[in-house]
Order: C-alpha cells, then structure tokens, then sequence
C-alpha cells in the first residue's frame, strides 16, 4: 500500500508549527500506523544522510518523534490525531494498535498531536501530560501505607461492582478524551479514577475528598467544562462509559452538601 | 569463590531465615531518615512500589523514568496475574509449595532462602494491593477469584482480567502519586539514567538525560536502587515495550557490580507470530489463556499443506488427525506445563515440518473445547479483551479460529548480582526486580515476575536498605561538583559526541534489527558452541560497523529519540556478547538456557549439577577485556535436587 502523509511538525514548545507531506510506499495491510510511522523515519534519516538527495533540495526536518512503548493498547503512551479523530479511524483502539487495513490505498492522512492547552507541544506529534499526573497525586489514591492492610478476603466486594470499578480502572490516561473533548475538558479520565474507587468499599472513606481535590486541580491546571456531548465516550480506546462523569458528579454534590 | 560474593543468607531453619535477616537489620530512626536522600531509577512495580513505601517511611527519595510518567512503565503490559500462597481455594497450597515450586520451575538455578522469602512475603502483597483498590476479580460470594498458571498443580493466580500488571501498577503508582503530593518523593519523567556514580567505592548518585532539553544533569543521594527491568530488547524483536532497555543496569555492570547469569531468557510460548519484516514488536498473548485453550498442530503433513495453502480451515480438521502434543508429551500438567518446556515443544513440531502458518513458525491454541463446556459468556469473562486483543492484530476471531502462536523473548531471568539484602557488590547500590538475578533460577513461572516485583519494593528492599543507611545519616550528601561527578558526566558526554561525529547512512534500527537476527539465531532456544561462538564474532563485526557507519541525526539538545535509542543499542551489542559468552561457558541445558550438546534422548534439557551448579556473576574488566567468572555456589539444603519432570 502508499499514502501520502501530512504530518504536523514542530521543532519545540516554542517553536512555531507546520504540516510537511511525505509520501511512503511497500506498506504491508497488516502493518501497525506505528510500524509505518518507523519505516517512514527509516525513510526520512536516509534521506537526510543521502548527500544527493540534500543536493536535489531535500530540507527534511529529520524523523518524525512520537510517543510510544508497549505497542500493545495498554501504557497509553501513543497519542495522535489521525485524520480528525483521536487514534484515528478505528473505533476503541490506541494508535499502535490500528492497522493500515483501515487506510484506503493511496489515500492522504492527516497526522496531529493531541491538541489542548493543558498538553503543550514538546515535538512534533509529542505532548506533554504531565497534568494527568498533578491530577491523580491531587488525591487518586487510598491512603494506605506499606504493611498496614488486612487480609484481603476481608474485604468483600460484590462481583458486578467489582467489574464495574474495573471497567472505569481500565483507562490508559493516554489523554484520547480531553484531544477529542470540543472544550478540552478531563472530565472523563477524572471520573474513571474516582468511579473505580468510590465503587469499592475502601474507597468510600476518602471519596468526598478526592472527587473535590481531583475536580479542583482539573480546573486549575486549565482543562475546560463538561458539556455532556459523549465525544469523550466514543473515542476512548477502553470504551470508557460516560455513566462515570455521573457518578463523579453525584460524588462532587454529596462533597460540596457535606461541607 | 569473589571475596565480594557474599550472599549474606542467614543461618537456621529456611523458614525462620527472613526473620532472622529482619532482626539483625540496623534500623534508622525517624528524624534521621528525613537526613537521607535516596534515588529509584524505573518505575514499574518494583522502582514505584520501592519509592512509594521509602517516601512513606520518611526518606527523601527522587524516582526516575524515561516514560512521561511513572504510570508507563512495561510492568502495565503484564496480562495474566500475581501468584501468592493464600490457599483460599483449599487446595493444599502453601508458603512451601509456591517456594518449590518457583526453585523447580526455575530448573534449581535459584537461591532456596531468597526464593522461600518471595513466597513467604507474597500473601502480603495481595493484601496491601486489595487495600489500595486493586479491582480484582471475584467470586459471586465477595471473595477474591484465582486461576492456575503453567507448572504448578494449585490455583494460586489473582488476576483483574487480562490487565492486572496494569491494576497492580496503577496502585503502585498512586501509592508513588500520594507520596509525591506529600513531598517525600520528587519524580523526575522523562530523565534516562546514563552513568551511575561511585565515589569511594560506594554508590553515591546517577547522570540522567533530561530527555526534553537534552541536558546532562547530576543527582546524588546516599543510596542508589536500580529498578529498570530486564533486557530482551537485546533481540530487537521481542515483547518487551519499545523502550525498555538494559542500559542503566549495565553502567551499573560497567562500574563495578557483577553481572549474573546473563544467558537465561525466557522465550515465551505464546505469543502471536512475526508476520513479515516491517514489525519491531511482538505481541503476547497471556499465559492464562493455556488454562482453557489447547495447543496443537495437524498430524499429517498434508494438513499443514493444505493450511498453509487456506485450502481447509483449522477447524475443519478432525479431532482424531489432530497432535495435542503438549497434553501428548507430559500428561501430568498437560498444557500448563513451564514456558521454556512449552517453547521448545513447540520449535520441535515446527522444525520438524508441523508450523501451521506460512512461515512455518506457528502453532494453534484453540479454545473450542473450553466455549463448548464453559459457554461463550464465561470465556468472554475471561479472556475476552485478549480475544479483542488478538482479533485486532490478526484480523481472526478466536471465537471461530484458533489462535496462531509461537514462542517469542519475554523476560530475562539474569540481571544484576545481589544479595540477599537485594544491595549489589558496589555498596549503597540496591537491584530490584526484573533488573536482578536473584528469584527466577533458570526459567520464570508465570504470574511471578509481578510477585517478584512487588515483593521487593514493598516489603523487602525498603527493609533491608535501612541497614546500610543507619551508617550512613552523618554523612553529607555527596557533592555533584566532585571529581567523580564530573568525570562520570565527561564519559557520558563524550560517548554522545562520538555517536553524532559518525554521519554514517545506517539507521540505529536497522543495525538493532541484525543484532535481533544474530541474537535469535545463535543465543536463541537451541544454543551450541560452535553457534556461540560465531555469536561473539558476528556480534563484534556489527559493532564495528555500528561505529563506522550509523546516523544519529539531530543533535543532543533536543528531544531525539534516535540518539536515545543510538545510545541503548551501544549497550546492547555489550549485553548481548556477555550474554552469548555465558552460554557458551554454561554448557548444560538448564530452564530457558538450552546447549543441543546436553539432552537427553528424548531431546529433554539435560541439566549438569556436577559442573554447573553455580550462580555465574561477571566483573566487568575494562573495555575489550575479557570479563572475569565468580561463581556463587548454589546449595540446596532444604529441598532435594531433582529433575524436572511435568510427565506423570
């Protein structure tokens, strides 16, 4: 297969950005988007040390930079913009793990980073997310020391709610909602941590508390507001259900009654 | 025997020993541990889990990762599980049992007292990881669920779907995130360890890459853990995550701790096949699945023609003309035999003509039987995101095919020398799970890298250090001004210097991907001599050309993932010909280590306890100098040496 691909380069975070197109054949179907963003920089390195190719005026900004690691839909590291859509075409995936099946033959696809501006621009197609962690250290977490726990059949969780926690626990924090999110609001990768919490039993003591400081440092690290328009649901790669903003905001209420 | 060699395992009863250990240990008191600063290089389980609990405990501690956030660390792509000896499913499992049966599956290639420690602490780390909010799965009654795994008879797996390396993540790394927010401990993403610091034959602080700016900063601190993982990545296909690497280990080799038992890799049964030569990563697909799924191949060649060919479909082939070699093999344990016996079996119906793919390296593992008698929703409960998981990548559904399989690198059971206080032969440096020697012997069971991983950074190396430390809270912090600092940065500096001063018209990928080759080829599941040797000279060769002709483009002060990825693969060249030089010197098959000169007729491994039943830990020796062998004698006082046998 061949494309042609329109790629957002940018040298750094202050640096001023622009597409350059490149065009890339002898793609296998059953290559990964990854796999031929790599055989592109193959493509783009040599072309870069080709003296002849210089010569004829090939200005290449060199490879393309990318975040990326396991390959395999769980760090959540890989983060594009493909043709419009958080991890592009494929539904509930993460880049690395859509295929170039997916692609039409000869098409041109349009490759971004996650715009926000809670996720400035490190290089090229690379944010920054370091927000997502400022939020979680706000107060996902039980408060549980090394060595202080029981034995854990002391704690009996239901079945269905220990699924349901783990449906909301299966977020990657790859950032897919706020990119996708019209008003770049985190509201769903809050919500899937409080959510997997609040619904154990360990978790309630501290529910009040994290929904409030979790929702505060959202707000303050300049994340937008949850209009409810679902975009967040449909392209999370886990199929994250917005019933947990829900849950989230009933959490928040309770906190702000109590206070 | 290295007088540096002292494993430091207490006397007494095996199961009395880490009690021993714990009330000999120095303690430091409160207001002097806020006087110690200590630094975690890795946050997978064991680097988030060590520098949450010493954060908790008062000491100062800075982690570092090379991810954007400690919550990437490839500890998250774990699947299947975490074994630990509870017996709630009343099936005569104990402490004893998980501890035999992880030195048998490790081919007695491990240290009974670190290994009985392991099990004995494993309870705990449920547990803990139950309080934290770990979702795992349960029974209809409210109480936690198990699975088994591959050589053992009990079930002893908890498990959170096929994603529990990222739930017992995930709460490590809110353990860590609490401890950030309380200001105990400092994270630094995005930082790669390049050199580590000695000064006065004690660890005393790394140089890190800022790999945003590209700077070379310098960090000190009274003690050093190194909790990086493994080294796969040294085939270039493997699969392990893209970044994973065994550099920060290695400088910690190359200063002066010894190096064990680099040869033993585990090559893991089932994973799905290399499926042309665009692909840098392979993809595995949980060992749980062995619970429910059967592994086969045709037993007539023209099935596999007509396979190969799509002329039939595998489920058109009769139950009678199908091998289920694994269950036809080794009847006792039947599909969940160890991996390393899995993949073997399996490179032998493939050598032998049985592959059932175009490129003749595949095998089925068919979940028919196991949807029959469980019905699809209890399967899906299961295994279903790795079913989505694999039709993704494959575009067949498990549902209606069997999978294709085949053994590819997954873990590296070698690592950095410890002892049993986990501290490596430089003082004040501390090696943590995956990146350590010391649990696995010659071949991992499933569900135990976890265990391993979070044993040691909960419960046993923010113990142990304490003992070091307690000497140590009248010191200054080590100056990053000192001679030492400066020259362990100059050697960083220059070795990134001479990368961008090739201009050479080799990508840094396209030389990983022949070292791979090599790598698989002569230091892969079937290792001779004469391939071994070939292996150091061939390796030697690339290098050479490596240096003469790569292109690190770009420059050092910006974000460029060529010269990281340049700068890893220097290492791997060095890793892999240790690697090879261990084999060669181990000419026994023992676990994932497998000489053809040492089978038995059935084609079995073959172990030589006579001669090799040694740790062998390598002290770096300079550049191109032959590294010297220490061997660690490896007794077994408590348990009898048997061989292993998972047939009746």
């Amino acid at each position: 297969m061949e494309f042609n691909l329109k790629i957002w380069r940018q040298q750094n975070a202050k640096a001023k950005g622009h597409f350059e197109t490149y065009h890339i054949s002898g793609i296998e179907e059953d290559a990964s988007f990854l796999e031929m963003l790599d055989i592109l920089n193959e493509q783009l390195i040599r072309e870069g040390s080709d003296p002849v190719a210089v010569e004829r005026g090939c200005q290449s900004s060199g490879p393309v930079s990318f975040d990326h690691d396991c390959r395999e839909g769980i760090c959540g590291a890989c983060s594009l913009y493909i043709d419009g859509r958080a991890h592009g075409p494929d539904d509930h995936v993460t880049t690395c793990q859509l295929f170039m099946r997916h692609f039409k033959n000869g098409a041109t696809i349009t490759v971004e980073p996650w715009r926000s501006a809670a996720f400035p621009v490190i290089k090229d197609l690379v944010v920054d997310r370091g927000a997502f962690d400022k939020i979680l250290q706000a107060g996902g977490f039980i408060s549980v020391r090394t060595g202080s726990a029981q034995d854990a059949n002391n704690i009996l969780i239901p079945h269905d709610k220990a699924e349901e926690s783990m449906d909301a626990a299966a977020c990657v924090g790859c950032g897919a909602c706020v990119a996708t999110c019209k008003n770049g609001s985190a509201m769903l990768f809050v919500a899937a941590r409080v959510s997997s919490l609040a619904l154990l039993p360990q978790g309630r003591p501290e529910a009040k508390r994290r929904a409030e400081a979790m929702v505060a440092k959202m707000d303050e690290l300049g994340f937008g507001n949850c209009t409810n328009t679902r975009a967040c649901e449909m392209e999370c790669p886990k199929g994250i259900s917005v019933s947990h903003i829900a849950r989230l905001n009933r959490e928040f209420l309770k906190a702000k009654f109590s206070d | 025997m290295s007088d540096k060699l002292i494993s430091k395992i207490p006397d007494g009863p095996l199961a009395e020993k880490w009690t021993k250990r714990k009330s000999e240990l120095h303690l430091v008191n409160p207001n002097n541990k806020r006087k110690l600063d200590i630094i975690v290089v890795g946050t997978g389980l064991g680097g988030a889990s060590a520098a949450a609990s010493l954060g908790e405990l008062g000491y100062n501690v800075k982690v570092f990762c090379i991810s954007d956030s400690p919550r990437r660390a490839h500890s998250i792509a774990a699947q299947g599980g975490i074994n630990a000896a509870k017996n709630y499913q009343n099936d005569n499992d104990s402490v004893y049992r998980l501890f035999y049966d992880t030195i048998k599956g490790g081919d007695y290639r491990a240290r009974e007292a670190n290994v009985y420690r392991l099990a004995e602490v494993s309870a705990a780390i449920i547990d803990q990881c139950v309080a934290q909010g770990v979702p795992f799965a349960r029974e209809y009654g409210g109480y936690l669920a198990n699975r088994s795994f591959g050589g053992v008879q009990v079930s002893r797996t908890f498990y959170a779907r096929g994603q529990t390396g990222q739930q017992l993540l995930l709460g490590a790394y809110a353990a860590l995130n609490r401890q950030i927010a309380a200001g105990t401990v400092k994270s630094f993403p995005r930082h790669e360890m390049l050199d580590l610091v000695v000064v006065n034959g004690e660890a005393k602080g790394i140089i890190a890459r800022n790999l945003i700016t590209g700077q070379l900063e310098r960090f000190s601190a009274h003690a050093v853990i190194i909790a990086t993982g493994g080294y796969g990545n040294t085939y270039f296909l493997s699969t392990n995550a893209m970044n994973s690497n065994g550099s920060a280990a290695w400088q910690c080799y190359k200063k002066g701790a010894y190096f064990a038992n680099p040869c033993f890799a585990q090559i893991h049964p089932t994973c799905i096949p290399v499926h042309g030569d665009q692909q840098c990563k392979l993809t595995l697909m949980s060992e749980s699945l062995r619970n429910d799924g059967r592994i086969w191949v045709p037993k007539k060649l023209e099935d596999v023609e007509k396979l190969r060919k799509h002329i039939v479909k595998p489920s058109q082939i009769p139950e009678e003309d199908r091998d289920y070699y694994l269950e036809r093999r080794y009847p006792a344990f039947g599909n969940l035999v160890p991996r390393d016996v899995a993949s073997r079996a399996a490179k032998e119906r493939c050598d032998a003509g049985f592959g059932v793919n175009e490129t003749g390296k595949a095998v089925f593992l068919d979940f028919q039987d196991a949807i029959k008698r469980l019905g699809h929703q209890k399967v899906a409960e299961r295994y279903g995101n790795l079913f989505d998981m694999y039709e993704k990548i494959t575009a067949s559904s498990p549902w209606e095919e069997p999978m294709m399989i085949y053994p590819a690198i997954h873990y590296t059971m070698g690592g950095i020398w410890v002892d049993y206080d986990l501290q490596t032969t430089i003082p004040g440096l501390y090696a943590i799970g995956e990146a350590n020697f010391s649990d696995h012997g010659g071949n991992r069971l499933g569900a135990s890298a976890l265990m391993q991983g979070l044993a040691d950074g909960y419960f046993i190396v923010p113990v142990t250090i304490g003992d070091y430390l307690s000497k140590k809270f009248a010191e200054p912090l080590a100056d990053t001004s000192s001679k030492e600092f400066i020259q362990a940065e100059k050697s960083v500096q220059s070795r990134i210097d001479r990368l961008f001063s090739i201009k050479g018209t080799k990508t840094v990928d396209s030389i990983h991907k022949e070292l791979g080759h090599i790598m698989w080829e002569y230091v892969g599941m079937a290792r001779d001599e004469e391939g071994l040797k070939k292996a150091i000279s061939l390796i030697r060769e690339l290098k050479a050309d490596f240096y003469k002709n790569v292109n690190v483009p770009g420059n050092q002060y910006e974000f460029n993932q060529e010269l990281e990825k340049a700068l890893r693969l220097e290492d791997f060249f060095e890793i892999g010909e240790l690697m090879a030089r261990d084999a060669l010197n181990r000419n026994e098959s023992c676990g994932g280590h497998f000489r053809v000169e040492s089978q038995t007729e059935e084609g079995e491994a073959k172990r030589d306890d006579a001669n090799y039943m040694y740790v062998a830990a390598w002290e770096y020796k300079g550049q191109d100098q032959e590294p010297e062998l220490h061997k660690e004698p490896l007794k077994y006082e408590f348990i009898e040496v048997k061989t292993r046998n998972y047939k009746d």
